[in-house]
């Protein structure tokens, strides 16, 4: 049975305010200091803020931090409304037995949880009880919920949702460069640059201000859709959703005929490239004009600007990564770059834009279902007994891998499946592709434990609603897209029946029978033995300390502990430049060929669907559709097509549409868009209920990365009659 | 067991064993190929382009490569195939990979006694002529869309060329007057000297005689004439056989142990066009790759595409030209002085034919139109010119129009501000957070100061 409603008295009616208007309204957070340097609570930017509390306001003010430069997009602006938004969680809540949810106290809140959480355990098996994390966790918290799994639960079934966003490119940057940080350099060395491939990337929107760091440069971006970023472009290619392996590989083959490869680099530096080029090899041009609708010319055009470029670029983002063969895809731009000699160059390279604000940090410290903290493999003996030794547990202790995001939510309540979950920083129930399948899974369960700010979508759903703290209430530190390790810093205390993701931990942990010295809720506490778990790892935070980040010091990993008889060590800004971090030092090409996505369009189904982003909205919304602000300017979910296909379907300007494929339908507002393909429509995924885009998304999984394939499926659209 | 053996070691034979290998196939696999080196493999360099020897691959590893054999009958009974080196092979199942053959003109002096082609002599699939050997001047016999093709690139590599034609204009199988006009109007700007409306009489070294006795300077011939599809072994087997050997959708012959591929084959509904082309080939090959291993692919019979393939010349074909002369919807964009044409024919908004020349975004946009059967935009022109039918910016932005995206800024909340007196831009981000986000509104936004200063200024003055 769904169980969607919510007692009326967290829902108090919003109230409008313009833009000058103090943030603060009902309670006046009561501030820790007059202000504070932090940063922006959203993107993986990670801009830099000074807060301010004043009169009772608090307000943000962007500072000159390299990756913003003074910029801050209406999303940071906007951030301080959403401490006191109207539908703040503040206090815990339980399901009664009269199926409403009603406040409670702490300990009534955790040992209801930690009861029932004991009893299927004891019934089912450690593996019974899931745990869902998120890449809006600070390093603490995401490190300890990972720790939390393996030792307080002992479940193997721990994954999170930064699986939904880099985890394709994850896995191609892993298997090219033998790490994977989302970019191997500092952002402001873009700022150099003569040429940037964008492939999939629509930073214009989704992360403003790191256009400042590409004005300079001539952008060349992929992308089905004429986005803001693909307007300030020098090249814009547009191809049919799901081709973009075709387009990589042709542009691979052209910088081989055109005489643009780097064969010293080539012999120096990589190994593989003859495999890669014999797939490269069949996709000359017009067979990729062909498949994918760029033209011949273009192509060239994308090459030679790359290629005479002292100073280039090639960077993915989710447009090249959200696809079952999203590491493929990766790996043939990561390809590309190897073969123009671009990847270990300073002034050039391959990245990666991660998305979430936290999305670093949060896949290398050991929420993911695979690995463990320091960015190991939970199937390396190594690791594991490296790890069991800093927890204080047995190697055999541990468990091993566990089922990816998506699968793990498709077993939730089945044969075999988890019969609870804790969801930390999440809202499967919206960001999940064929989202009313998971609702349906989540609902199943025998127990539901969300701990949000703000009741989710997927709070909804939840039997045990714990409400947590929120950025400018809490110490921390987080990771951003260019592996820099930021101090996040508190300003105000928490509203008091509000705790933090770290003290929910420690009690539950205590209540599960563990000492409690094992989970501290001290976040420098936590970080100390961060650095101890990560010591020697891939991701190594060994050297960074609060101390030295509270310094100013820009401190990129890894950085490890060196000998107090010498000076720290500086931190790594640029990797790459002497060696890649495979064994042999060199950089592995990587042999892919370009498929069909899972879905092509038929009869039925005649156009393809992408999903994405807008500006003033991030996530599944469940932030920024509570800051008023935001909401006004895109307030409910749209579907940008082409005049003349909307013509065809019978529709026109601002009508409602049904947007339908085989797994469901979802309902959004026409926008008319002629820069849009004509087999092509476009939603954004950040809105609930029966406009969730994610209801009609595709679950097929890229058989590496586990990434469902958000951005293309087939589909058709039609009217619906409005309302009376 | 389940012995394969092929006969041909082209590009449509390399695919085939490449995808076998893909898709786990265990098995003996043996080639049979005429040539006695190493045949280029698979995607089809520019000829001449100088970057041939990549495309060189050998087979995987495993494959049995017999070079220099000619497969002299097929004995079905038995399941043999015997060559002129006296072996016999057997098969389960046999592919004809046979490929398609230049048709050699009746011309003196380009066979030698022993029928074979004169040493100066190429056809353009010879590699030897793909890496541009040997020197001097070339004469390409053969204006269809390879002659075309190849004439551009040996020019193109420095090479002084005359292409030579009977038709009146080149690829005109496949282009109307005016296109091959603007063609032949392309050739000459690249410096490839023309003779069309003429036929070649007599060859010898260093010299083409032409009919009206015109000699051209020539120290290599190379012959782009039509290819005829090899289908002598088939017939000799008493497969059903017309202009290529007749094949279904799982590329089966008569003999359901006998299936073929790509250049000697035609499918059933082809159209009665061999239509030789290597997607075309490899979309075969792959489907009974993926036959012979168990899999249950749908094959469907590809659209004929001409498109060129010469750098900055984009010429492009699609279905019949003849749809062209009675089509419901025509439409026509002429444009000779910058060498750009177009003739679409439509049905039901539907692309049946085209030719285009000079457009190469309106080229790549028909080919997907057509491939995949979608109604073509309402803007028959923006498509043609290859811009999206959104009129452009206008010059005064109106009052609602967002100014900074990234703070949803609009024009009048800007002059608001200005009036209440933040002049500069950095007041006007204090006080609209305009230009605070990507930055890249900062001049949209000093534009609108100078607008609103220069209006005041008049107001003052009146």
């Amino acid at each position: 049975m769904l169980r969607l409603e919510f007692p009326p008295y967290i829902h108090p009616p919003s109230v409008p305010h313009s833009r000058k208007t103090p943030l603060c309204l009902g309670r006046i957070p009561v501030p820790d200091r007059q202000s504070t340097a932090t940063h922006c609570p959203y993107c993986a930017l990670q801009c830099g803020t000074h807060l301010r509390h004043s009169d009772g306001v608090t307000t943000v003010q962007p500072s000159d931090f390299p990756t913003n430069q003074g910029g801050l997009c209406t999303k940071g602006w906007t951030a301080p409304s959403l401490l006191d938004t109207a539908s703040r969680l503040r206090s815990p809540l339980v399901r009664g037995p009269d199926g409403e949810l009603a406040p409670s106290d702490w300990d009534t809140a955790l040992d209801v949880v930690s009861d029932r959480i004991a009893r299927i355990r004891d019934e089912h098996g450690p593996d019974a009880v899931g745990v869902f994390g998120g890449g809006g966790l600070t390093n603490e918290k995401a490190y300890l919920l990972g720790k939390f799994a393996r030792v307080a639960l002992g479940t193997s079934q721990i994954d999170y949702n930064g699986r939904f966003c880099m985890s394709s490119a994850a896995v191609a940057g892993t298997a090219a460069f033998g790490v994977d940080r989302g970019l191997p350099f500092p952002v402001t060395d873009l700022g150099q640059a003569e040429t940037i491939l964008l492939a999939g990337a629509n930073p214009a929107e989704t992360m403003p201000p790191l256009m400042r760091h590409l004005s300079r440069a001539k952008l060349i971006v992929i992308d089905p859709r004429r986005t803001r970023t693909a307007e300030s472009a020098a090249l814009h290619l547009q191809p049919v959703p799901g081709t973009d392996l075709a387009l990589a590989l042709g542009l691979l083959h052209l910088t081989v005929t055109e005489g643009l490869l780097d064969k010293d680099y080539l012999a120096e530096r990589t190994t593989g490239f003859e495999d890669a080029w014999e797939r490269a090899l069949s996709w000359w041009p017009e067979r990729v004009e062909r498949v994918t609708g760029v033209p011949v010319a273009e192509q060239r055009e994308a090459v030679h600007m790359l290629g005479a470029a002292e100073r280039a670029y090639v960077l993915t983002g989710r447009g090249a990564e959200q696809h079952s063969k999203g590491t493929d895809t990766v790996a043939a731009f990561i390809d590309l770059a190897l073969a123009l000699g671009l990847p270990g160059r300073e002034g050039s390279g391959y990245g990666c834009l991660t998305g979430q604000s936290n999305g670093q940090g949060g896949r290398e410290l050991g929420q993911k279902a695979d690995q463990l903290p320091g960015y190991r493999s939970i199937t390396d003996p190594e690791a594991r007994a490296r790890i069991a030794e800093v927890w204080g547990v047995a190697p055999e202790a541990l468990p091993g891998p566990g089922r990816s995001a998506y699968e793990l939510f498709d077993a939730l309540g089945t044969a075999g499946g988890p019969r609870a979950l804790l969801v930390f920083d999440s809202n499967p129930a919206v960001s999940a592709p064929r989202s009313d399948r998971v609702t349906e899974r989540l609902a199943s369960l025998d127990l539901l434990v969300v701990a949000d700010f703000v009741p989710s979508e997927t709070a909804q759903l939840a039997d045990v609603v714990l409400p947590v703290t929120q950025w400018a209430e809490e110490e921390g530190t987080m990771t951003n897209l260019e592996g820099r390790v930021l101090r996040r810093r508190r300003l105000l205390s928490p509203p008091p029946e509000v705790r933090s993701d770290l003290d929910i931990l420690h009690g539950l942990a205590v209540r599960l029978g563990e000492p409690g010295h094992r989970f501290p809720t001290e976040p420098r506490e936590v970080f100390a033995e961060l650095r101890r778990a990560t010591m020697g790892g891939k991701a190594d935070y060994s050297g960074i300390t609060y101390d030295r980040l509270d310094a100013g010091e820009a401190l990129h990993w890894p950085c490890p502990l060196l000998p107090e008889s010498r000076a720290p060590h500086p931190g790594t800004p640029r990797l790459f430049l002497d060696r890649f971090a495979h064994p042999d030092g060199r950089a592995r090409f990587a042999a892919v060929d370009h498929r069909a996505p899972a879905e092509t369009t038929d009869d039925a189904y005649p156009l393809y669907a992408t999903t994405g982003r807008v500006l003033a909205q991030y996530q599944t919304g469940a932030q920024t559709r509570r800051v008023p602000e935001l909401n006004e300017a895109v307030p409910e979910p749209f579907v940008e097509i082409h005049p003349d296909t909307a013509e065809r379907a019978g529709l026109r300007h601002d009508d409602r549409a049904a947007v339908i494929s085989a797994r469901g339908r979802t309902v959004a507002r026409v926008r008319l868009d002629g820069s849009l393909r004509t087999d092509t429509v476009f939603l954004p995924f950040h809105f609930p209920g029966d406009g969730r885009a994610n209801l009609i998304t595709n679950t097929v999984l890229d058989p590496q990365s586990k990434m469902p394939e958000f951005k293309v499926c087939a589909v058709r659209i039609e009217p619906i009659s409005e309302p009376a | 067991m389940s012995d394969i053996l092929i006969i041909g070691d082209g590009p449509a034979a390399h695919r085939l064993v490449e995808r076998l290998r893909h898709h786990g196939h265990q098995d003996a696999v043996t080639v049979l190929g005429r040539e006695p080196g190493p045949t280029h493999s698979g995607a089809p360099p520019l000829p001449f382009s100088g970057h041939s020897s990549p495309y060189q691959h050998g087979f995987p590893e495993g494959t049995r490569v017999r070079r220099g054999v000619t497969a002299t009958r097929i004995d079905r009974a038995r399941r043999l195939v015997h060559t002129d080196d006296g072996t016999a092979h057997g098969y389960d199942t046999l592919v004809l990979a046979t490929g398609a053959r230049p048709r050699v003109p009746d011309i003196p002096g380009v066979l030698t006694a022993e029928g074979r082609l004169h040493a100066s002599v190429f056809t353009p699939r010879s590699l030897a002529a793909r890496e541009c050997r040997p020197a001097g001047s070339v004469a390409v016999l053969g204006a269809g869309a390879g002659g075309v093709e190849a004439a551009l690139a040996l020019r193109r590599a420095g090479r002084e060329v005359a292409l030579v034609d009977a038709a009146s204009h080149p690829m005109k199988d496949r282009l109307d007057d005016a296109a091959g006009r603007l063609l032949a109007g392309i050739l000459h700007d690249e410096g490839v000297e023309t003779h069309l409306g003429h036929v070649a009489v007599a060859f010898e070294p260093g010299k083409l005689v032409l009919d009206g006795g015109r000699v051209l300077a020539a120290d290599v011939l190379l012959l782009c004439t039509d290819a005829a599809p090899e289908t002598g072994l088939a017939h000799g087997a008493g497969l059903s056989v017309d202009c290529g050997v007749l094949i279904d959708d799982e590329m089966r012959t008569d003999d359901p142990r006998i299936r073929a591929i790509g250049g000697c084959a035609r499918h059933q509904e082809g159209g009665g066009e061999t239509a030789y082309s290597l997607p075309q080939a490899w979309d075969q090959a792959d489907t009974l790759a993926l036959l012979l291993t168990g899999g249950r692919p749908h094959y469907r019979v590809a659209a004929p595409i001409t498109r060129s393939r010469t750098p900055g010349v984009d010429v492009l074909s699609l279905g019949p030209p003849s749809a062209l002369d009675h089509a419901a919807e025509l439409v026509t964009l002429s444009d000779p002085s910058r060498r750009r044409y177009a003739k679409l024919a439509l049905h039901d908004h539907k692309l049946t034919a085209a030719m285009v020349i000079g457009l190469p975004k309106a080229i790549a946009s028909l080919v997907q139109l057509y491939d995949r059967g979608v109604s073509v935009p309402s803007d028959r022109l923006a498509l043609l010119l290859g811009t999206s039918s959104v009129g452009s910016g206008t010059v005064e932005l109106p009052d609602d129009a967002v100014v900074c995206n990234c703070n949803n800024v609009t024009k009048r909340s800007l002059a608001q501000a200005w009036h209440q007196g933040a002049r500069e831009v950095a007041e006007l981000a204090e006080a609209t957070r305009a230009t605070t986000g990507c930055g890249t509104c900062a001049d949209a936004v000093r534009r609108i100061c100078g607008v609103l200063e220069k209006a005041s200024g008049e107001g003052d003055a009146s």
